[in-house]
Order: C-alpha cells, then sequence, then structure tokens
C-alpha cells in the first residue's frame, strides 16, 4: 500500500479525501487502482495509456516523467502526489 | 598594574605586524580576510578595498559568524595600528591562526597612495533603518546597498504581490515594479494587505505605490496600470528588472512570463496558490527548469479553478507570498540556496511542508535544447482554446 496525495482540484472526485490509500508495484498499477474505485479520476488524469500532460507525478518527492513515467516503481509505504498546476495568486 | 603604553607595548610584542608596503604585497598575492575595526564615521570616509568592518567594540562577538575560517590569514587595520594591534591579540585568543596588523593603519596606507574605496555607503538614516540587516553578517552594508540598488518586478498586486511587495519594500528594495489591471474591490481585502477600505475602486498599481511610498521613502515604484500580453512585455521588461515575482492569477500571464524571462534571463520567483495550499519555487534560466518543464500544458478549466472561483484562506498568500520575498532577497543578495530545481508545497489545514525535485526538460520547447517556440504566442489560445481577442 502507498499513500496518494490527492489536490484540491481532484478531491470532489474521490469524496472529499485528502489521501487515499492505494495499491501497485508500479504508477500504472497505482493509478489503475484508484482509477477503478473512483472512475472520474480517470478523464483527470491520463490521456491514452499516459499521464496527461498537466498533471505532474512524484513518488518519493521525484517526478516520474524523469524516471520511467508510468512504468516507475513504487515502493511499499511510498509517498505518490499528484500534483496539476495552480494559477491562483 | 601596567599603564595604556606598557600594555599596548607589551600587546606589539606578542603579535605580527607589516608595515602598508608588504599588506599590500599580502593583499594582492593571496587572498587574506581585511578587517577594518575602525568607528563606522572613520569607516564612511573610506577603507581598502575588499575589506570588512567590524568596530573594535563588536570584535569578539561578530567575527566568528564574519570570518567562519580561523585558518585563513587575516590583515587587521584600523586608524594608526593601535586599535589593531589589541584587535590581533584579541584574534589570536579566538583560535584565528594567522593574524597581522597593520602598523601605521589606514592613515600610513592612504600616505603610501595605496587604493582606498570611497564609495557612498548607508545615510545615517538609513543606517537606522536597516540596523537588522547591518547585523546579519550575510547581509551586511555591502548587501543593504545591493538590495538598493536592485529592481525587483511583481507581476499582480494581488494576494501574492501584497505581502511580496510589503516586505521587499520594507528591506529596501530600491525599484519595485508592479504590472496589475485591477482596481482594489471589496472581495480583495480578505487578503490582500497592501491594498485598504479607503481605496476600493482606485487602480491596484497606485494603492500599492502609495502604501510602499509611506512605508518606505528609499523605494521607487514603477507602477503599469495593464495586463500583461505579448504585446507590452517587452516594454516592461525594456525598464531592467533583476528579478520577477509571478504572482498573476491565470494560466496565460504565468506562461508568458515563463517565455519571456528564458529569453531575457531573468529568474522568475514563482508563486500560486488554492484554498489552504500553495506552491513556491525559483525559476532561473540556465541553472534550473522553466514553468513550462515544470508543466508542459496547462489544465483544463475544470481541473483550475481561480481563487474567485473556488476561494482561498486569507492568510494563506500571507505565506506564500513571504516565501517569495525571501527567495527574491536571496536572489538579490546572492545568498544561500533558493529553489531552483526544488518545487516547495505547502498546506495550510495540516501545516506540513513538502519538497518535490522538478528538473529541466531536454524537450522544452522553451528552454531546451531545440527550442521550437521562439516568439510570443496568443498566450490565451494556448491556455484556453480560445483566440485572445475573443476574451
Amino acid at each position: 500500500m502507498s499513500v496518494v496525495r490527492i489536490p484540491p482540484t481532484l478531491r470532489a472526485e474521490v469524496g472529499g479525501e485528502r489521501q487515499i490509500e492505494a495499491d501497485g508495484a508500479t504508477v500504472r498499477e497505482l493509478l489503475e487502482d484508484l482509477m477503478s474505485r473512483f472512475p472520474t479520476l480517470r478523464d483527470q488524469l491520463v490521456e491514452g495509456e499516459e499521464i496527461a500532460p498537466f498533471v505532474n507525478v512524484y513518488v518519493e518527492g521525484e517526478d516520474v516523467r524523469t524516471r520511467e513515467g508510468m512504468e516507475t516503481e513504487v515502493l511499499p509505504g511510498s509517498t505518490v502526489i499528484l500534483l496539476p498546476a495552480m494559477a491562483g495568486g | 598594574m601596567a599603564t595604556y603604553r606598557e600594555l599596548l607595548g607589551r600587546v606589539k610584542a606578542e603579535i605580527a605586524e607589516v608595515d602598508a608596503a608588504r599588506a599590500r604585497e599580502l593583499i594582492e598575492g593571496g587572498d587574506p580576510v581585511i578587517l577594518d575595526v575602525r568607528e563606522q564615521d572613520e569607516w564612511d570616509e573610506g577603507h581598502i578595498p575588499g575589506a570588512i568592518h567590524i568596530p573594535r567594540g563588536n570584535l569578539e562577538s561578530r567575527v566568528e559568524a564574519a570570518v567562519p575560517d580561523k585558518e585563513g590569514q587575516i590583515v587587521v587595520y584600523c586608524a594608526a595600528g593601535n586599535r589593531s594591534a589589541f584587535a590581533a591579540k584579541t584574534l589570536e585568543e579566538l583560535g584565528y591562526g594567522d593574524v597581522v596588523s597593520l602598523a601605521g593603519g589606514f592613515t600610513d596606507w592612504k600616505r603610501n597612495g595605496f587604493p582606498v574605496d570611497q564609495s557612498s555607503g548607508l545615510e545615517p538614516v538609513q543606517r537606522a533603518r536597516y540596523s537588522r540587516h547591518l547585523l546579519i553578517p550575510e547581509v551586511g552594508e555591502a548587501g543593504q546597498l545591493r538590495l538598493l540598488d536592485s529592481k525587483v518586478l511583481l507581476i499582480g498586486a494581488g494576494g501574492l504581490g501584497s505581502p511580496a511587495s510589503l516586505y521587499l519594500a520594507a528591506a529596501g528594495v530600491g525599484r519595485i515594479g508592479i504590472v496589475d489591471a485591477d482596481v482594489v474591490d471589496e472581495s480583495n481585502l480578505q487578503r490582500q494587505i497592501v491594498h485598504s477600505t479607503e481605496r476600493l475602486g482606485e487602480a491596484k498599481v497606485e494603492s500599492a505605490k502609495r502604501t510602499i511610498e509611506a512605508l518606505n521613502p528609499d523605494v521607487q515604484v514603477v507602477a503599469y496600470q495593464e495586463r500583461l500580453t505579448s504585446e507590452n512585455v517587452e516594454r516592461v521588461l525594456a525598464d531592467g528588472w533583476d528579478v520577477i515575482v509571478d504572482g498573476a492569477d491565470n494560466f496565460p500571464t504565468r506562461y508568458l512570463v515563463n517565455d519571456a524571462s528564458v529569453w531575457h534571463g531573468i529568474p522568475v520567483v514563482h508563486g500560486s496558490i488554492y484554498r489552504f495550499e500553495g506552491q513556491v519555487t525559483v525559476l532561473k534560466p540556465g541553472e534550473g527548469p522553466c514553468y513550462r518543464c515544470l508543466f508542459p500544458t496547462p489544465p483544463p478549466p475544470s481541473l483550475a479553478p481561480s481563487c474567485a472561483e473556488g476561494g482561498v484562506l486569507g492568510v494563506l498568500p500571507g505565506v506564500i507570498g513571504s516565501l517569495q520575498a525571501s527567495e527574491t532577497l536571496k536572489l538579490a543578495l546572492g545568498i544561500g540556496e533558493p529553489l531552483v530545481g526544488r518545487l516547495l508545497l505547502f498546506d495550510a489545514l495540516t501545516a506540513e511542508f513538502n519538497e518535490v525535485s522538478i528538473r529541466r526538460d531536454p524537450e522544452c520547447p522553451v528552454c531546451g535544447e531545440h527550442p521550437t517556440i521562439t516568439d510570443y504566442i496568443d498566450y490565451v489560445q494556448f491556455c484556453t482554446g480560445r483566440p485572445e481577442h475573443a476574451r
């Protein structure tokens, strides 16, 4: 199990939760677990088979795009941060 | 019981002294710390270039912060070589291993025609105003003069621009530009603390200018009452800015600021906020990623509501805007480790800071190895899919 931090703009899709536990050995498996339970997340997180270009996913503080993308390994107990850009000032 | 003369003679016998010619050789041939232990008024009239200034009375309490290396050489001087003799003795007692006192002092140095720095320092009233900065070794008089000479452009005089502008002005940033087209509205006052109830309906840039100038008359405010666009950005940047503080409230402006800053090589201190959460980073061209490396594509509107749509805790921009001011001062002073390549995340509800790494994207269309965007585009179209004139 890993902890996935849900940004404020996506909390409505997960019943208002700030973080959700999810299972998966890779980012893809982890997101699939999450999206299977909260189907409306899919349009907000992925485009086709890849992470949507307007969302950043960090595993243990590292952007998965700079690693193996969807295939990036997620060790049990990791913290995963989903982070879309925010414009507010 | 010794007299002053006897004490001075005894101390001089215990320390190493050099004459002005030898001191100059040491300074030009190596990299010693040059330490001036005279009083402020003496220092102001001229000093050896590159010297640091700690009055004799503050020597023991301040020298270890100002000169952490106890192995390196120190050339210490005063006016005639007496106060510096006692200072050299004290420095040796504090563990400094290689200290020489300039016999004949600054008087002899000048008599030899050696270089003197007579650059104008702070006025007495500025010395009082910035006294808490002057006490910090990393700032000091040289740093304060650097701040007074620095030029910071704020994008937005809203939630983030309010605290950022106030702290930068209070710190003595000499020139602050503010770009904002809006007027002060009731809904702003829950967080935009540079404005006030009596300024309702007034242009935000004028309101901010009045507040800042009342806070610190050293600061010159350049007000741009307009929205930053592809058409005016070059004119605004032509006024010459060292750092840009991005406190915009929309994506088109943020991508425009990014592209312009990359092409002009100006670091951007980025801040953004929503409800209880904020993000801060420093986007420094050539050293770290740009905004497009971090967020290649703006999110669809459903995923990026503005504060006007989704709300924001009033104090949140206080935290994030103050962090932006802190990063800006570090950049202006050239000190510390700015948030380059690091995105700092703050959650007010859990009172937690988190940090993630951000990297340059070699494929970035603006700062990458083979840029495909080399001139301003229609940023509204890029972010919303609708062309600029359709707004």
